[in-house]
C-alpha cells in the first residue's frame, strides 16, 4: 500500500463519516480512494470546489457530530487556515491531512517539511493549537490517522497529520487495524435539531463582556491538558549518546539509518523523532539536552523544528543544523557526512578579550 | 376562542426567542427572522432544522431563532450548510446570507452548492450593501448608489455592474426552485412568506435546492427614513432585481 492510502484506509477503519477534499498533487490518491471506498460504505465523500470549501464542510459536519476529514498539500492547506481558526475557535473535532510538498508559492510538487512553523505554530488567526502528528511510515500513516480521529473527538480540536510527499507515495507491507473505531463521545453540543432540549449552537463569535478572553481560558486549559497527556515521541540509542539528532517525518526515517552508519563508524549518535510536532516532546529534550554534546537537526526545509530545538536546550548544548529545503530529500549518506563533521565544543568557551587600541 | 370571548389573531412566532433584536430601526432582517421562525413552526420542522448563520448583520440570528444554529466564516454558509446537510440528510437545514457574503466573498460556495443540487435551502437577504462593516458597496450595490467606499456613486466602470444571484443561479441545471421577493410593503412581507413556504417544503419533500431573494431595507446605510427605503426597495432595487419566481419544479420560468 501507498502512505497516501493507508492514511485513507486508517480514516475509514477509524469511522470517519464524512470525506471533503480538492485535487492537489502529491495526495491525489487519497482523494481518489475516498471517492471509491466512502460512497461504497454509504458514506459521504464530496470533491469541494476548493480547499476553503472543503475544510467548511468539515466544519459543517462536525458541527453535526460527525467524525469529517479532509487532506491536502501545502498550498491547500494554506487556504484552510481559515477553516481550521474557526474549527479550533468553535471547539470542533476534526482530522485534516497535509501531504507536504515543497514551497513557498506553488512551489514544487515535491516532498518537503515546509509546513512545520504554519502548522505547530497555529497558521491562522487567534491563540489556538492543533495538535500535529508526524508520520514516518506507511504503517503510521495508517495508525497516526485513526490516533487523529480518537484525539479529536477526546479534546474537540482540530488534529493534523503532518505528512509528505515521499511517505505517501512510498508504499510498505503494513499491519491494517482490526479492532473497532476508536470510541465516540457522546456529542451534547452537536447540531442534530432541539428536539426535547433548547437550541445548540455552535460559534466562534464571543462579544460578551469578557466572553472571548474566558473562551481562551479555556482553550489554554484543554491544551495543557493535552500537553500533559499526549506527547509521543520514538528514540534511537539516546542512552549514551554524545550526539542527539534531532528529526521529524521523512528526515526521522532517514536520521535512524544515519544513527546506525555512524555508530559503526565509532561515532556516538543518537536520535529523538519527535511524533507529537505539537505538543512538542519538551522535558525530553531538555533532559537530553543537558546530557549531550551537540545536537543536529535536520528537516526538509530552512530551519523550522531547528528554533523550538534551540529553545528548549537553552544553551546547554550548540544545536547544529542541516536544512534541505525546495523539495529536495536528502540522502543517509549527506546526513552522515554533516554528523561526521561535528567536532566536539570546547569545554569553556574562549572569551574574546576586547582589543587594545 | 378563549375564555373572555377573545380570538387570538396574532401572536410571536413560537420559534422566535423573546430577546429584543439589535437590528436598526426599520432593518429587513428582523421581518425575515420573524417569518422565517413562523414558516418554520407551520412547518413542524424547528425541531429537526439546523440554520447557518452569516458573516454580516444576522451573525447573531440564534439570539432570536429557536433552532440550532452554526456560524460560519465569512461567505462559507453553503459549505458549512452542505457538510450539516450530507451529515445528517434528514434534518432540515438553512443558511440564511447577505449580499456580501453569499455573493462576494462566498459565491463559489453559493454556486457549487446549487450546482450540486444540494438539498438545502438559501435565504438570501440582499440589502445592496454590507451593513455590518459600515455600508460599503456590495456586489449587489446599484449603479449610481452611494456607498462608504463609493461615495460618489457606484461607477460600473471599474466597479462592476450590480450581481443578480438569482439569475445566475438559473443558469444552473440542479437548482429546483428559485424566487426573489422584496420586502417593501405587506404584500412583500406575504410573498416573502410563501416563498419561504415553498422552499422548506422543497426540501422536505427532498426536491433540492431551493434559493430565496429577499430585496430588503437597510435605512442606516441608505441613509433614509425607513418610509423612504421601502420605497427605495420597491423602485430602484426592484428596477435592477425583479420580483419574481425564476426556477419552480426544476424549470426555469418566464419572466
Ligand atoms: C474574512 C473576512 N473578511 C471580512 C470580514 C468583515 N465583514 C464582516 S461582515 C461583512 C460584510 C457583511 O455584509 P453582508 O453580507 O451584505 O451582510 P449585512 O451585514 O449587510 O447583512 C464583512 C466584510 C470578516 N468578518 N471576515
Amino acid at each position: 500500500m501507498t502512505g497516501n492510502e493507508a492514511l485513507a484506509e486508517g480514516a475509514i477503519r477509524a469511522g470517519c463519516q464524512c470525506y471533503f477534499g480538492y485535487p492537489i498533487t502529491p495526495q491525489n490518491e487519497l482523494t481518489a480512494y475516498m471517492s471509491a471506498q466512502m460512497p461504497a460504505r454509504g458514506r459521504v465523500f464530496i470533491q469541494s470546489e476548493s480547499e476553503l470549501a472543503a475544510i467548511s464542510m468539515v466544519f459543517g459536519a462536525a458541527a453535526a457530530g460527525a467524525r469529517a476529514m479532509t487532506t491536502s498539500s501545502s498550498p491547500g492547506i494554506s487556504l484552510m487556515q481559515e477553516g481550521l481558526s474557526y474549527l479550533a475557535g468553535a471547539r470542533l473535532p476534526a482530522v485534516v491531512v497535509n501531504v507536504q510538498r515543497g514551497g513557498p508559492g506553488l512551489g514544487s510538487i515535491d516532498p518537503a517539511q515546509g509546513d512545520y512553523f504554519q502548522s505547530v505554530k497555529s497558521g491562522g488567526h487567534g491563540d489556538y493549537h492543533m495538535i500535529v502528528l508526524a508520520p514516518t511510515s506507511v504503517q503510521e500513516m495508517h495508525d497516526l490517522t485513526i490516533h487523529a480521529f480518537r484525539l479529536a473527538d477526546c479534546y474537540r480540536v482540530p488534529v493534523m497529520v503532518l505528512a509528505d510527499g515521499r511517505i505517501g507515495q512510498m508504499m510498505e507491507p503494513i499491519r491494517l487495524h482490526e479492532g473497532p473505531p476508536p470510541p465516540a463521545p457522546r456529542k451534547p453540543w452537536a447540531l442534530t435539531g432541539a428536539a426535547g432540549r433548547d437550541p445548540n449552537c455552535v460559534r466562534s463569535l464571543l462579544v460578551g463582556e469578557g466572553e472571548l478572553e474566558q473562551h481562551n481560558y479555556v482553550l489554554q486549559d484543554c491544551y495543557r491538558h493535552i500537553r500533559r497527556k499526549e506527547i509521543m515521541y520514538h528514540e534511537k540509542c539516546v542512552s549514551d549518546c554524545e550526539t542527539l539528532l534531532v528529526a521529524w517525518g521523512t528526515c526521522a526515517r532517514l536520521a535512524r539509518g544515519v544513527v546506525d552508519l555512524a555508530r559503526a563508524k565509532g561515532k556516538r549518535v543518537g536520535l529523538l523523532q519527535p511524533t507529537t510536532l505539537w505538543p512538542f516532546p519538551e522535558q525530553r529534550l531538555r533532559r537530553l539536552a543537558a546530557r549531550v554534546k551537540n545536537l543536529l537537526v535536520v528537516e526538509m526545509n530552512c530551519g523550522q523544528m531547528l528554533e523550538d530545538v534551540q529553545r528548549l536546550a537553552e544553551g546547554r548544548a550548540p544545536v547544529h543544523f542541516k536544512g534541505y529545503p525546495g523539495g529536495r530529500v536528502p540522502t543517509e549518506t549527506e546526513i552522515l557526512r554533516a554528523v561526521m563533521a561535528l567536532r566536539p565544543p570546547r569545554s569553556v568557551p574562549r572569551r574574546k578579550t576586547g582589543k587594545r587600541k | 376562542m378563549n375564555k373572555d370571548n377573545k380570538r387570538m389573531l396574532y401572536k410571536r412566532p413560537e420559534g422566535l426567542t423573546d430577546k429584543v433584536m439589535h437590528y436598526c430601526a426599520g432593518c429587513g432582517h428582523s421581518l425575515a427572522h420573524k417569518v422565517l421562525a413562523e414558516v418554520l413552526d407551520e412547518l413542524e420542522v424547528r425541531e429537526k432544522t439546523v440554520g447557518v448563520a452569516p458573516v454580516g448583520c444576522a451573525v447573531f440570528a440564534y439570539h432570536y431563532l429557536k433552532c440550532d444554529i452554526s456560524e460560519a466564516a465569512h461567505g462559507r454558509a453553503a459549505a458549512v450548510a452542505t457538510g450539516i446537510k450530507r451529515a445528517l440528510p434528514d434534518r432540515i437545514v438553512f443558511s440564511y446570507q447577505g449580499d456580501g457574503d453569499l455573493a462576494a466573498i462566498g459565491l463559489a460556495e453559493t454556486v457549487h452548492a446549487a450546482n450540486r443540487g444540494e438539498n438545502i435551502t438559501v435565504i438570501f437577504v440582499n440589502n445592496t450593501v454590507y451593513g455590518m462593516t459600515g455600508g460599503q458597496m456590495a456586489p449587489t450595490t446599484l449603479n449610481g448608489q452611494h456607498t462608504a467606499t463609493c461615495p460618489s456613486g457606484r461607477d460600473p466602470a471599474g466597479m462592476g455592474h450590480p450581481l443578480r444571484v438569482c439569475e445566475l443561479i438559473n443558469t444552473l441545471e440542479a437548482p429546483y426552485y428559485i424566487e426573489r421577493v422584496a420586502l417593501d410593503g405587506v404584500g412583500g412581507v406575504l410573498r416573502m412568506k410563501k416563498a419561504l413556504h415553498k422552499a422548506f417544503s422543497v426540501q422536505i419533500a427532498g426536491k433540492g435546492y431551493s434559493l430565496v431573494e429577499i430585496l430588503s431595507p437597510c435605512p442606516t446605510y441608505f441613509r433614509m427614513t425607513a418610509s423612504e427605503s421601502l420605497k427605495f426597495v420597491n423602485r430602484e432595487m426592484r428596477d435592477c432585481f425583479p420580483v419574481r419566481v425564476f426556477r419552480d419544479q426544476g424549470t426555469p420560468q418566464n419572466a
